[in-house]
């Protein structure tokens, strides 16, 4: 972990319904933060790196989502498609504590590209 | 008398079978169906095996079939079921006084209830020389072996006889290398079952095989060769022709030897009443041993209805009778065609109508009296027999369409259609299977309830074919029909996806059946693999709930496509398009001008008229979906539900309002149906169409319900499909009135909500159950097709709450608006 993250409140865990999305604008595009079936939290750029598929409107499962535009798979936790396809969107740290939701608009290292 | 016996509660009542042969075994099966565990029973056999299927002893005997393949009941049967069986002991005592049987051995059992199935011995002409070696019936497994072997070692047969029995043995030993003779005494062959063209056309055929046939030929003599066999047949003329074997196939017996020893009533038969008891109450009969009311049957089809009487009467049920059979015969030789039933020969004050096609070796004879069919005569082409059966033994009216009666059943109203075709258009009463009983409608019940892809299948859940196999051509044809495309293919069952092992149906079907109500639920009964599912199980079994529990479930938005999430239609950068219904494809220039209207204050950058008959607005930003929404709710539009597996639009026609052509007022009934099925949530999308009249102009061939008016009311036309593999339409049915139209529409759409896998429109749903199968639940049976109309109205209560004005109004704010903004 880096030492310099900024952490942004961004709203209630509760604002994000269960297996399922909210976009935090931002002036570098939109950041789709992801609540799963157990609470866990994720945040990806809201890229599909297939074709930039908003990926906040996807379908969430386990710790995927689905892309609502050609069904790419991507795992929430390394933004990595899964295979056979091929290509990541980009990691945000993003915490939970007391119920509120924090955001860091510095992506992790690890995913080539953006 | 006293009958009282001992009851459940105490030791179990015995039941005693001799004959171990298909009628008596069939009795035990119904038996063991209708009342398990009120008898002990025992079973005793002449011959050394479990029971087997006789008839296909021809098959056999050609070397088609094997002795293995034709084993009915095999030993694990009889463990199973408790049921001991002395395969090889024959019974040779009845003391009806001491209420026991005792076999040769020695071997007693004492009974409660008895039941004779001693089946029939084969007539041997008593002509010198008849108990030669080499010199047999043809009847079992053990006359079969001495074929067999004979026709490895020697070359003349000579079959006496040219009956069914006698030819199916002829063909037999001559697939089997003999040179065979058939030796008759009649003036052509069959004479029971053919009249004399259709006779000689089969001579022909069988000559063609082959075969050498001695006709009005009387035999005399069977003389003895140096070897002690038989060597030669003579006849009554003085002529003699070599025979090292020779297969007596005149005619059977009731086999009454042991019912007769015991003092049983007997003529030509154990004689039974109607409920199968002979004249001593403890004692029944079924099969080919039983004359009742004056008849003795060789065929099975009768016996296994005894036999279901029979076990209904043994299981204390008493209610069954047995009345007597009509029955139909065909012969088992292959390549052989022939199909015959009822009185064919024209008696007095009756019509006969023929047709013969010499060249092509088709004949056709039917028997008319007072416009009924009385009796047919098939051979060349019997797929028609089955139809003709049904008319004969329902004694129909054939007057309307008589002057097509001899082509058959698909030249009655409808043309054009295939020879699959021509099984489909059977009734569902129409007898496939004649040895069984089983009924058109029984085998497409059975195969689309019980999910059956094979012959087997149908086999083992129907009967149907299972006998002496001459209707398996039907059974499949009804199999390739009800299923669809390639069924022996089977598909071994497909899993709704990776998540689970169950397959589509078995998922709907046990919702239902175990009252599962929310996802997880099911996901938990089924035993799931994933924790939450995945994007293709989720959105199905929130659907499959939600159209089992239309009125109790809880959509979960979360399981839904975005489209379905957010009611528009995700374009490819991210923003919705948004299209309000017009019922009907109906409009004015007040909600053209809303519309106008909407456009502009969003700043719509594209309008474009779809090949729905309204109009879509293109590339809407998310955010705005809801504020648009109440503009065009306030001008009284609702949701297109264009982006949804729904009800998407109802195309019509101009119609009679206007059209010169139009026959009914098809933009009206298109907007009532509209009205109807609009907010339906469906396994797939689901389109409708109303034409005017038969130039179809709304294209509603091709739609998954369309409607052609036509001058005498509405043709209704179902899984019709545009789009990646066109489909033009199945005609369901023809209705008069509009009311009919709105409750078939409603039956069919809830049938097809309730059956179809999701994700499967009408066209490939029909083309899998058969169009046969949707007939018959929402033509046929006025019941269901009513009760499903009324589910759909159930769940359309629900359903038709505009999704846009409950969104405009603030539902499900969340979705539309980010959860914050860093800029
Ligand atoms: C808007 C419209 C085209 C138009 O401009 O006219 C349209 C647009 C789309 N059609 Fe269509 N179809 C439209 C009429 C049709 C028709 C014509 C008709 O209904 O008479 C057909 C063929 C008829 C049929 O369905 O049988 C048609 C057959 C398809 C298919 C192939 C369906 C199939 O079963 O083979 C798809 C793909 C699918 O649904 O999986 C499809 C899918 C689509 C989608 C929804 C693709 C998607 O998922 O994004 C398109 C949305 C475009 C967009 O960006 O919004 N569209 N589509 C029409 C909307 C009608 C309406 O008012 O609701
Ligand atoms: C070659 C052949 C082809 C046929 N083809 C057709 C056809 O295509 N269609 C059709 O409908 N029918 C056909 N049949 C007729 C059909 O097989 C019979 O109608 C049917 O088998 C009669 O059943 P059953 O139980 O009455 O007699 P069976 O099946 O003969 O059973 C009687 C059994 O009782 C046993 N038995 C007799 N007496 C005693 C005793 N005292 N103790 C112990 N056991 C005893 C016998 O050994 C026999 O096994 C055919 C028959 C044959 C032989
Ligand atoms: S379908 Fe017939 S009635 Fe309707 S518009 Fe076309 S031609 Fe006219
Ligand atoms: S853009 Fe995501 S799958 Fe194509």
């Amino acid at each position: 972990m880096k030492m310099n993250e900024n952490w942004i409140p961004i709203g209630r865990l509760d604002d994000i319904p269960r297996q399922g999305a909210r976009v935090v604008v931002t002036s570098a595009g939109d950041i789709a933060v992801f609540r799963t079936a157990d609470d866990e939290v994720f945040a990806l750029a809201d890229r599909c790196p297939h074709k930039g598929g908003p990926l906040s409107q996807g379908i969430v499962h386990g710790k995927r989502v689905a892309c609502p535009l050609h069904d790419w798979k991507i795992n929430l936790d390394t933004g990595l498609a899964a295979a056979p396809d091929e290509g990541c969107a980009a990691r945000y740290p993003v915490r939970v504590a007391d119920g509120q939701v924090s955001l860091s608009l510095m992506p992790e290292q690890g995913c080539p590209g953006r | 008398m006293d009958m009282s016996v001992p009851r459940a509660s105490g030791p179990r009542l015995k039941l005693v079978v001799v004959g171990n042969g298909m009628a008596g075994m069939r009795t035990l099966e119904e038996l063991l169906k209708a009342a398990p565990g009120l008898y002990d029973v025992t079973v005793f056999g002449d011959e050394p095996h479990p029971n087997y299927n006789r008839i296909m002893l021809s098959p056999v005997l050609a070397g088609e079939q094997t002795i293995e393949q034709i084993v009915l009941n095999s030993r694990d049967w009889y463990a199973e079921n408790g049921i001991t069986l002395f395969a090889g002991k024959k019974v040779v005592k009845i003391d009806r006084r001491a209420r026991c049987v005792e076999a040769d051995d020695g071997t007693r059992a004492p009974y409660d209830r008895l039941l004779l199935a001693t089946g029939s011995k084969p007539f041997i002409l008593p002509v010198p020389g008849a108990d030669l070696p080499g010199v047999i019936g043809f009847r079992d497994i053990a006359d079969v072996d001495v074929m067999i072997r004979a026709a490895s070692q020697y070359r003349h047969a000579v079959v006496i006889g040219g009956g069914l029995l006698g030819l199916e043995a002829a063909n037999g030993l001559k697939l089997r290398g003999m040179d065979v003779t058939v030796v008759h005494i009649g003036a052509w062959l069959l004479e029971r079952q053919l009249d004399e063209p259709a006779a000689r056309l089969l001579q022909k055929s069988l000559e063609e095989k082959g075969l050498r046939f001695l006709l009005q030929t009387h035999t005399a003599e069977l003389v003895r060769a140096d070897t002690g066999r038989v060597g030669a047949v003579k006849f009554k003329d003085g002529g003699t022709i070599p025979a090292d074997l020779v297969v007596m196939a005149v005619g059977i017996r009731p086999n009454t030897e042991l019912a007769e020893s015991a003092g049983l009533h007997c003529h030509r038969g154990v004689v039974v009443n109607d409920t199968m008891q002979t004249f001593d109450p403890r004692i029944y009969a079924v099969g080919e041993c039983v004359n009742h009311r004056g008849v003795a049957y060789g065929l099975v089809a009768p016996l296994f209805e005894q036999a279901k009487v029979c076990a209904n009467h043994l299981a204390e049920h008493g209610v069954a009778r047995y009345q007597g059979s009509m029955t139909s015969t065909k012969l088992k030789v292959t390549g052989i065609d022939l199909f015959s039933a009822g009185d064919f020969a024209g008696a007095e004050g009756t019509e006969t109508l023929v047709f013969s096609d010499a060249a092509a070796g088709s004949y056709k004879k039917l028997v008319l009296k007072d416009n009924r069919l009385v009796g047919a005569c098939l051979y060349g082409d019997t797929l028609d027999g089955a139809w003709y059966f049904d008319l004969l033994r329902e004694g129909t009216d054939v007057s309307q369409f008589r002057k097509t009666l001899l082509f058959g059943q698909h030249h009655v109203g409808d043309s054009g259609h295939g020879p699959a075709e021509r099984v489909a258009a059977l009734p569902d009463t129409a007898e496939i299977c004649g040895c069984n009983g089983v009924k058109k409608g029984d085998i497409v019940g059975a195969i689309c309830s019980k999910k059956l892809f094979t012959l087997d299948e149908v086999r083992a859940h129907t009967k149907a074919s299972a006998s002496c196999g001459s209707c398996t051509g039907l059974v499949e044809a009804l199999l390739a029909h009800t299923v669809g495309g390639d069924y022996s293919a089977a598909p071994s069952k497909k899993p709704l996806c990776g998540c689970t092992d169950h397959s589509h149906d078995e998922v709907r079907a046990a919702i239902v059946a175990q009252q599962l109500k929310t996802l997880p639920e099911v996901m938990r009964h089924l035993d799931w693999k994933t924790a939450d599912g995945c994007s293709k199980c989720r959105p199905a079994l929130n659907y499959y709930l939600l159209c089992a529990w239309p009125t109790e479930y809880r959509d979960d938005a979360q399981s839904r496509y975005i489209n379905e999430r957010a009611h528009g239609n995700i374009q490819k950068d991210g923003t919705f398009s948004v299209v309000p219904r017009m019922w009907g494809g109906l409009t004015n220039p007040k909600e053209l001008r809303a519309i106008a209207d909407v456009a502009e204050k969003f700043k719509v950058p594209e309008m474009k008229v779809t090949g729905g008959q309204r109009i879509d607005l293109f590339g809407v930003k998310k955010e705005d979906l809801p504020a648009m929404w109440a503009d065009l709710s306030a001008a009284g539009f609702v949701s297109g539900h264009a982006y949804g597996k729904a009800l998407r639009t109802v195309k019509t026609c101009v119609g009679s309002q206007w059209c010169r052509f139009g026959t009914q007022d098809s933009t009206g009934l298109g907007v009532k149906l509209e009205k109807m099925t609009w907010g339906s949530w469906m396994p797939h999308k689901f389109k409708l169409a109303v034409s005017g009249c038969p130039r179809n102009c709304a294209e509603a061939t091709i739609k998954d319900f369309g409607v052609v008016c036509v001058d005498s009311g509405y043709e209704l036309h179902v899984g019709g499909n545009g789009g990646i593999k066109v489909r033009v339409t199945d005609l369901l049915c023809k209705v008069e009135t509009e009311a009919e139209v709105l409750e078939y529409c409603a039956a069919f759409t809830q049938l097809y909500r309730e059956e179809a896998h999701y994700l499967e429109r009408t066209a490939p749903w029909v083309e899998r159950v058969g169009l046969a199968h949707v007939k018959a639940k929402v033509v046929v049976d006025a019941a269901n097709r009513k009760a499903l109309a009324e589910r759909f109205r159930i769940s359309q209560q629900t359903a038709q709450i505009d999704p846009w004005k409950a969104r405009a109004e603030g539902e499900a704010r969340h979705e539309f608006t980010p959860i914050t903004a860093l800029v």
